[in-house]
């Protein structure tokens, strides 16, 4: 049975309101102007990444430890009892005992909410399979707010494969709260879930579909790439259509505005050319830092309650 | 003139008669309901004809009778079914189903990747209705499924 707690648990964007995630955004540029005190003393994070991560887990513990807590936990499953074949809720459920909070990430759907489910600690995702990438949306946020100095009316294209790309479902319904405008750009059979455009249909959000991202680049403010999930891949032919239709070159951006500022949730395949890196358009290792200060937020929003 | 159904199908003296099932659903009710392991009469008519739904399922059950509850579990597959409690061969309470806010335990998330495949927990689903299409959502996955796109169910 479902354990029905006011715990504040960080699973899904829908389930946070605009103005709670405007707050945590706040908090974050505070945090990046002046560096917080030591505000988590005696907490714990457990850090829990049963699938590969660099910046997310790196970030989450940079974030904790900056803050005057500590962390435990591990970076890959093969060290836990799963590997002797514990159940994850067993896992957690014991690992609760010793933490205050529970980072999350794992590769299958729904993982994080299970979790949730069955602790009475606070549970943040981390990234759930091909599903969900909420603390990533809150730094795309941040850093579209720092780059554009605003969220609202902007024209935003998404390209790459937005089937597999977490990072993408959790951005677009985040974004469906604010006035954008989405020009949404993926290859057949890597394209965005239903789920995902429902949510922008509900909040009556403007979006259109392109084979090419050159349809739209005069128009757009923010061009967020997400490169092929080729891990999550079922057939190697899905990866290779994905890859050649999707690879951002220099030569592309002859007609994006000064504005335009590419992001990427990294890492970085064959979706952006290197050459890139050095144009003013590019924003992804920014974005990439952002993340510190946007879990400093919130790792402060659910233990401190502010 | 159509045939009166509850002359095809064998009368009970005391049970369970589930009337205007869905063409089709009868042997899917029956496994959800737990009925393959009844030991008593169960009398299945399949296709028969309906001047409502043009053709219907209908199962009777004897010596068993289906809460509300277990009634609300079938109407994902059989939404226009009645549920008549027979007593001495006659109908001693009449309900419809109804559709319920979530299904708990019943639908195996068609989605493999979903954590509800994989972990020892019951499956949650959150019933919506759109425009008279009802959708089911996964509570751990969060993906959206029809009816028709439901291939597994637990059964009990």
């Amino acid at each position: 049975m479902l354990t029905l707690t006011k715990k504040k648990d960080f699973i899904t964007i829908k389930e946070f309101s605009k103005e709670t995630l405007l707050d945590i955004i706040a908090t974050a540029h505070t945090f990046k102007k002046q560096p917080p005190n030591n505000i988590l003393t005696n907490k714990i994070m457990g850090s829990c990444f049963f699938e590969p991560s660099t910046r997310t887990r790196l970030s989450f513990e940079s974030a904790m430890y900056r803050l005057g807590g500590t962390v435990i936990g591990f970076a890959e499953a093969g060290v836990t009892s799963t590997k002797k074949g514990e159940t994850l809720q067993d896992t957690m459920k014991v690992i609760e005992g010793y933490v205050d909070l529970i980072v999350l990430r794992h590769p299958l759907e729904g993982a994080a909410r299970c979790v949730a489910d069955i602790v009475d600690i606070p549970v943040i995702n981390a990234g759930d399979g091909a599903n969900q990438h909420p603390t990533q949306t809150l730094l795309d946020l941040f850093t579209i707010q720092e780059c554009q100095g605003r969220l609202e009316d902007l024209n935003i294209a998404v390209v790459g494969d937005l089937k597999f790309a977490r990072t993408v479902h959790s951005l677009v319904e985040a974004l469906s709260l604010f006035r954008t405008r989405l020009y949404i750009v993926s290859s057949q059979g890597l394209d965005i879930p239903k789920e995902t455009i429902e949510q922008l249909r509900i909040h009556n959000i403007k979006f259109s579909y392109h084979k090419d991202v050159r349809e739209v680049m005069s128009k757009i403010d923010i061009l967020y790439m997400s490169r092929a999930q080729r891990e999550r891949f079922s057939q190697g032919a899905e990866y290779i259509g994905a890859t050649s239709v999707f690879t951002l070159e220099k030569k592309h951006l002859e007609e994006a505005k000064d504005n335009l500022r590419i992001l990427n949730p990294l890492p970085r395949n064959e979706e952006i050319c290197q050459d890139i890196d050095d144009t003013p358009f590019a924003y992804y290792f920014q974005q990439a830092k952002n993340g510190l200060y946007v879990r400093q937020a919130l790792l402060t929003f659910i233990l401190k309650g502010e | 003139m159509l045939q009166t159904p509850t002359l095809t199908v064998a009368a009970i003296e005391k049970g369970t008669a589930i009337d205007h099932i869905t063409a089709g659903q009868a042997l899917k009710i029956v496994r959800i309901l737990g009925i393959t392991q009844h030991k008593k009469q169960v009398a299945l008519g399949l296709n028969l004809p309906s001047a409502q739904l043009g053709l219907k399922d209908i199962v009777k059950i004897e010596d068993r009778e289906i809460s509300p509850q277990e009634a609300n579990q079938i109407a994902l597959f059989a939404p226009n079914a009645t549920i008549n409690i027979i007593e001495n061969f006659v109908v001693s309470k009449k309900f419809q189903v109804c559709l319920p806010h979530t299904i708990a335990n019943l639908v195996v998330c068609p989605n493999s990747r979903c954590i509800s495949r994989c972990e020892p927990i019951s499956s949650l689903f959150h019933v919506q209705q759109r425009q008279h299409t009802v959708y089911l959502s996964c509570h751990f996955c969060n993906k959206c499924f029809l009816q028709e796109e439901i291939l597994e169910y637990q059964h009990h």
